[in-house]
């Protein structure tokens, strides 16, 4: 484990910003050249098992120490020597993207989609990205900060709002 | 497959116009297991797309758990595979507890394990009974049915309620066992080998059950790894991962059991692996009753695990509100957890179930993430269901072990 | 004249009372005996032991709101049952029951019911066309190919019957049985019984060969978009083909109405005892096995049935020329 990261430090300086060792070791990137990296610990080092990629949210965090709003949480996981890595990375508001990994694991295909369903980082590269748990036409991105848990009245959803409209109508 | 509201009209000007044939197996169906929505692309009877469509048991699982607080969040997580709902308050209870640093008591380890097996006991049953069920045989749907009463009057002795537990807490379990209920588990353990023999008999060697699961769904191990399957799924398909056996958790260190793995990836040799996975469970709870007298006396519970908060409403930024009579109000909430992020991940009776949380300071989750199986499964459905006729595709979602509570949380 | 035209009259009514009797108590007896199966009692609320069930069932269909679908072709859409009851429920009129009593005796009787059953297969291509749904199309394309495959099995199969007995006439095959040396022709034509019981199932759409109505895959299958009475029609019609096919196996195979003793003032008590446990059978096979896939189902009936069927109707002519 201390090899495997020593040796990330140093082919990757440009990528990785900092390493932290809680639970698991944490790797904190950048976004440019990730996908190398990304490729590396999969090819070369058998991270063959992508287990979550999530993004979150750190709007007005208490401990926050960067400037960027988004990160993307990435898991991977070794099953020949039982390594678990976490992988960071962090996304700004504005120029709000990331690379996709989906030609790496399948499995980052639905993943993504619900990253983008839920906080509206694209994903560049990504065959098909469409909202996967709201429905199609919805507006907003449910699970950033500044989106309320109950909505209003006038924020419902549209097509619900205009079928009421019918059924009051027609009955 | 890219859209499937468009019919493919750039072929109108060729000669031979074909337009596909698509079937909508809508989230009204007797056998998607929930609402799922399956979008298909026939050709005759043979599958040549197919597109899942998700989201309509979307509850908000994520987002209302930075609303709540850590004791609360358990009874969210009933709900999400509610099935086998000890497994998900035991992921999410190990996920709090390595944010907090607490130490479980053995006694709570133990009674925790035995829990969770019971819960893969009725997970399994009830995966058996509806797999058989879509696939013809009537008959071994109501013997499951049967013995899953069983098991869910014991639960019922064990923690009130039958479908969604709620008993794992964070720091230890809710109260302790009864001797009444280790007799009976213990009678269980007993007779349910000879059950497991029942349901064998009726399909194990049914030459119409091995033509239906024989060769279906056949996922290689490169595949299944890449795709992102686990559990049962995975192990039919010969890859030996086990999070109770890789990274063990609770009580699983001490208690001997195998994991049972297939060779082909077919749909009847993860068929084999639940049955025999019924057959382990069986065992492992023998062996934690065995062990259960050696910590008579102890606590169930860590010794600083979180009281119950009364957390203020999160509705609209609206201004304090005034107590009521006998409502007691804590005005400022004092933080039990240090700021950190934590990853916990256990087997639940479908797949890997993991829980990431992040965490600043105060008594709710800053964000709470539930990687489910269920989720990864259905995405993988067009793969497996490729080339298969309508019929394999109901024994491929059966296969899979789908719960649509878990994959839209 | 008149008075034998009375006479048929009367007979023709008495018999389709107690043929629809029959099919109404045996919807009651498969959900008894499947209950018993699978370790849980039946319906056992209305009336004593459950035995009101068929006609509450009939009554609860007859007051339902009839639907019918947009989009659907109007006139195929309201025959369509009809022909399956039709068809189905003439084949009664042609079993003898015992030795004096058999309502139409034609030459042809043997023949005139392979017909029927052929008719029948109308009934479900229609609906599921008329149905304007896909899941209705799909149950009747399915339908229509495994019924007249299954058909040729099933005649192939009585053609040995009618090899030994010498004539198609159904009341002469039960007399040839009486006079030869086996008593019933289950004992030289085993393998012609098996083939036809197999084929029947599949005739009637029943576990495991119902695909075209498989409850769980195409939420049944051809009739998806009937409601009340029309419903009632299609089940009546299914279970009235297997009264039909048991009724036509008894006479073929079992010896019709003979038996080890007479029993004064019933005639028909051997014919029923046998007709009886045909139709466990059925219904045993229903709570045991799963369903097949579709292609396994063509695959049986063309590749093993239809050899299996010719190879014993050579084998039975080249004996029947040699003794």
């Amino acid at each position: 484990m201390e090899e495997l990261l020593n040796e990330l430090k140093e082919k990757f300086s440009s990528v990785i910003i900092e390493i932290q060792e809680k639970d698991y070791p944490t790797l904190i990137c950048k976004r440019n050249g990730f996908l190398d990296l990304m490729k590396y610990l999969k090819d070369e080092r058998g991270f063959k098992y992508l287990i979550d990629l999530c993004g979150a949210d750190y709007l007005e965090y208490k401990y926050k120490n960067f400037e960027e709003r988004f990160e993307v949480v990435y898991h991977l996981y070794n099953l020949d020597n039982k390594i678990l890595l976490r992988l960071k990375v962090r996304v700004p508001e504005k120029d709000c993207w990331q690379y996709s990994v989906t030609p790496l694991w399948e499995t980052a295909n639905w993943f993504e989609r619900e990253c983008y369903d839920m906080f509206g980082i694209n994903f560049k590269g990504h065959p098909n990205l469409k909202r996967i748990l709201m429905p199609d036409d919805w507006e907003g991105h449910p699970l950033r900060k500044d989106y309320p848990v109950y909505l209003e009245e006038e924020q419902e959803w549209k097509t619900y709002k205009e079928l009421k409209e019918k059924v009051k109508e027609q009955s | 497959m890219a859209t499937y509201l468009e019919i493919n009209k750039k072929q109108a000007n060729e000669e031979k116009w074909e337009e596909p044939f698509y079937l909508n197996m809508g989230p009204q169906h007797p056998s998607t297991h929930g609402v799922l929505r399956l979008f298909l692309e026939l050709e005759g009877e043979t599958i040549v797309n197919c597109a899942p469509i998700i989201g309509y048991l979307h509850r908000g699982v994520e987002k209302l758990g930075e609303t709540l607080n850590y004791n609360q969040t358990i009874v969210l997580s009933d709900r999400l595979d509610y099935i086998a709902s000890a497994a998900n308050n035991t992921a999410f209870a190990l996920a709090f507890e390595k944010l907090m640093g607490l130490e479980v008591p053995r006694r709570a380890k133990l009674l925790r394990t035995i829990v969770c097996e019971m819960a893969r006991i009725c997970n399994h049953l009830l995966w058996l009974a509806t797999h058989a069920l879509d696939i013809g045989a009537m008959t071994v749907f109501l013997y499951c049915f049967r013995d899953r009463e069983w098991l869910l009057n014991i639960y019922e002795k064990i923690c009130g309620a039958r479908l969604t537990h709620t008993y794992v807490r964070v720091g230890g379990v809710r109260q302790d066992f009864t001797q009444e209920i280790i007799d009976e588990l213990y009678k269980f353990t007993e007779d349910f080998p000879s059950r497991i023999y029942d349901y064998e008999t009726l399909i194990d060697v049914n030459r119409i059950w091995l033509k239906r699961t024989k060769g279906v769904a056949v996922v290689p191990a490169e595949d299944a790894i890449n795709l992102g399957l686990t559990g049962p799924v995975l192990r039919g398909s010969g890859v030996p991962y086990d999070v109770r056996k890789f990274r063990p958790y609770d009580a699983y260190g001490e208690v001997d059991f195998i994991v049972p793995t297939g060779k082909n990836g077919d749909t009847y040799d993860r068929y084999r692996v639940r049955m025999e996975e019924l057959r382990q469970a069986n065992r492992i709870i023998r062996q934690c009753l065995d062990k259960l007298p050696e910590t008579q006396g102890e606590t169930v519970v860590a010794e600083n695990a979180p009281d119950l908060l009364i957390p203020e409403k999160i509705r609209k930024p609206e201004p304090k509100p005034v107590p009521k009579k006998g409502v007691i109000f804590k005005g400022e909430e004092i933080p039990v957890v240090p700021p950190g992020e934590a990853f916990a991940s256990i087997e639940s009776p479908k797949g890997e179930l993991a829980v990431y949380v992040v965490s600043d300071g105060s008594s709710r989750p800053w964000r709470l993430r539930v990687r489910t199986p269920s989720f990864v499964h259905i995405s993988a459905i067009p793969y497996m269901a490729k080339n298969h006729l309508i019929a394999d595709l109901i024994a491929i979602i059966g296969t899979l072990d789908i719960v649509l509570g878990d994959s839209d949380r | 004249m008149l008075e034998r035209l009375i006479y048929f009259l009367i007979a023709t009514v008495i018999l389709l009372v107690i043929a629809l009797l029959h099919v109404a108590y045996l919807t009651y007896a498969e959900r008894k005996v499947i209950a018993r199966m699978q370790q849980r009692l039946g319906p056992n609320r209305v009336g004593p032991r459950g035995l009101l069930q068929p006609i509450a069932d009939m009554l609860k269909l007859l007051t339902k709101e009839d639907l019918v679908p947009y989009g659907v072709d109007k006139p195929i859409f309201y025959i369509a049952p009809f022909i399956s009851l039709v068809c189905a429920g003439t084949g009664v009129a042609l079993i003898p029951i015992w030795e004096k009593f058999v309502i139409s005796d034609i030459n042809v009787g043997l023949l005139f019911i392979l017909a029927l059953s052929s008719l029948s297969a109308y009934g479900v291509i229609l609906s599921g066309w008329a149905s304007n749904s896909r899941y209705a199309f799909l149950g009747g394309l399915r339908a229509s190919a495994q019924v007249i495959s299954y058909e040729l099995a099933m005649s192939l199969a009585l053609l040995s019957v009618v090899l030994m007995a010498g004539s198609l006439n159904l009341k002469d095959i039960v007399n040839a049985q009486i006079n030869s040396p086996y008593k019933i022709y289950l004992i030289p034509q085993i393998v012609a019984f098996y083939v036809f019981m197999i084929s029947a199932i599949a005739e009637c759409n029943r576990v495991p060969f119902d695909l075209p109505e498989a409850e769980t895959e195409l939420v049944a299958g051809y009739f998806v978009e009937y409601s009340a009475m029309r419903f009632a029609i299609f089940y009546l019609a299914e279970y009235f083909g297997m009264v039909v096919m048991s009724a036509l196996a008894v006479t073929c195979f079992l010896g019709g109405w003979i038996g080890p003793f007479e029993v004064p003032y019933i005639p028909f008590f051997w014919f029923l005892i046998k007709l009886y446990f045909l139709l466990f059978v059925y219904i045993w096979v229903r709570a045991t096995l799963p369903r097949y896939r579709y292609d396994q189902l063509m695959g049986l009936g063309w590749k093993v049935l239809i050899p299996v069927a010719l190879i014993n109707l050579f084998l039975t002519a080249f004996l029947k020329l040699i003794f």
